[in-house]
């Protein structure tokens, strides 16, 4: 450590900058349903999952041992300045996607990030694409659809078979179980996402010597990581929690039970099987599932469909500005200096937009004493510029 | 570029069967409490109360397996 330069103290700290957004952009993926219906109040819910991801975090290194799962080519000369690039643009479009409150996948902002920086710095042949198609482009294509249609059969097995037992009884049981499969969701979350970060930074360290290649990340990692995480996911993304909780479609407490049993079974599948998946469209999807499964059977698409262009544009988007980063490093220490006060302004500037119309634990299920499904932004106009 | 259709169909097989097969596990314990609850205020036999309850049991079980195994899965994948 004593080897430790200045710039990959940067990069270690900006590591753990994306996965403190990682972890706010994404406490709603676990938790949006379960304050949706009061099955838990919201600030219970956020530290609960705050803990449930730092639990996770201590879990497993088995992810972060092959963080870039082959995705750059390590060997192709990739140095701390371009992973400094890559996590400022995926920390950049994690913010954009936060304010405008729509659940995009923080793990493709970061390869897309990753992907985007090798691009620039080293070339095509950094990057290997065949890896992205078969581990990221499929899997977030496909892993949606089946945690909706697995959601939307669980949904209707959970009305019929409960039907005619006591409405009191069904909310209690069905509540608990949301608390239950919420959790789950939230521990495979930690163990997932802080993984990535934990293995971003021990990346760095190897590319800087400052630790054997291939070696497990040091306990200091790990505990910063998870650390990192739960604070990000307790200050809770409400604006994204209000989006999955509300905007979707309206949830009951069976529904909610069904779309978190449908997505922690997915995420813990296809894990299992060896593909990244984003646990938000993961999520997102199960959520939809569940509420064309429910008792009006209805769905906002044109949030739903907003989502999916959102997460369409992740991955490219995070690349170009990462890419644009790497652009920025090239020109040495100035471009460094000069990158990291880009990010730092970005991000300060959309924390000071995003305060305009707060969403906080107050008024994140307020949307339902109207009735209707929430328009998907909670800020219209005034961000304009930046979605572009 | 070799995309392996085979593991993406059975991660659809597993997720859809384990996410029905716990949620009908989970229902069958739910709708054995109500029923439980419905004897009791009913004064109905003792037995049907205890054979509620059991299912009730039996069904939560099955579900915390469910859990159980998921932690397995996270912590040795």
């Amino acid at each position: 450590m004593e080897h430790m330069s200045f710039l990959v103290a940067v990069v270690i700290i900006t590591a753990l900058a994306f996965d403190f957004t990682n972890g706010f952009h994404d406490t709603a993926n676990a938790m949006a349903t379960s304050i949706a219906t009061g099955a838990l109040k919201p600030k219970v819910a956020v530290a609960i999952s705050g803990v449930l991801n730092l639990a996770g975090a201590f879990l497993s290194v088995a992810v972060a041992k092959t963080i870039s799962g082959g995705l750059v080519d390590e060997k192709a000369g990739i140095q701390p300045a371009v992973v400094f690039a890559a996590l400022i643009g995926a920390i950049i479009w994690n913010l954009v996607t936060w304010l405008r409150g729509i659940p995009s996948s923080s793990s493709h902002a970061l390869y897309g990030g990753l992907i985007g920086a090798t691009l620039v710095a080293v070339g095509m042949h950094g990057v290997h694409f065949d890896v992205v198609v078969t581990k990221i482009l499929i899997p977030a294509a496909a892993s949606p659809v089946v945690a909706g249609v697995a959601a939307w059969g669980a949904t209707k097995i959970a009305y019929r078979m409960t039907a005619k037992g006591s409405e009191s009884v069904n909310t209690k049981g069905f509540k608990a179980g949301q608390i239950a499969s919420a959790s789950l969701v939230s521990l495979a979350h930690g163990t997932n996402d802080a993984q990535k970060t934990m293995g971003v930074i021990t990346l760095t360290l190897v590319t800087a010597g400052a630790i054997a290649p291939g070696s497990n990340p040091p306990t200091w990692v790990i505990v910063s990581s998870g650390l990192a995480i739960a604070l990000g996911t307790y200050l809770g993304g409400w604006r994204i929690i209000r989006t999955l909780g509300r905007g979707i479609a309206e949830i009951e407490a069976p529904q909610g039970f069904a779309a978190q049993t449908a997505s922690a079974t997915v995420i813990l599948t296809s894990s299992h099987m060896g593909f990244g998946l984003s646990t938000t469209q993961v999520c997102s999807g199960g959520i939809m599932g569940a509420g064309k499964g429910g008792r009006t059977g209805q769905v906002n698409w044109s949030t739903a469909r907003r989502m999916a262009y959102a997460w369409c544009l992740t991955l490219p988007a995070a690349a170009l500005l990462g890419g644009g980063g790497a652009l920025l490093v090239d020109r040495g220490a100035v471009g460094e200096v000069a990158l990291a006060l880009v990010g730092v302004g970005a991000s300060l500037w959309i924390y000071l937009l995003s305060r305009r119309q707060r969403v906080d634990a107050g008024n994140v299920v307020e949307a339902s004493t109207v009735g209707e499904p929430t328009p998907l932004t909670p800020v219209p106009a005034a961000t304009g510029p930046i979605a572009a | 570029m070799k995309i392996d259709w085979a593991a993406l169909g059975n991660t659809f097989g597993v997720s859809l069967l384990i996410t029905l097969g716990v949620v009908t596990a989970f229902c069958l314990g739910v709708s054995a409490l109500s029923r439980r609850e419905a004897a009791a205020v009913g004064g109905a036999a003792s037995v049907a109360r205890g054979t509620a309850l059991a299912v009730a049991v039996v069904s939560f079980t099955a579900c915390a397996a469910a859990v159980g195994y998921g932690l397995y899965l996270i912590a040795g994948a």
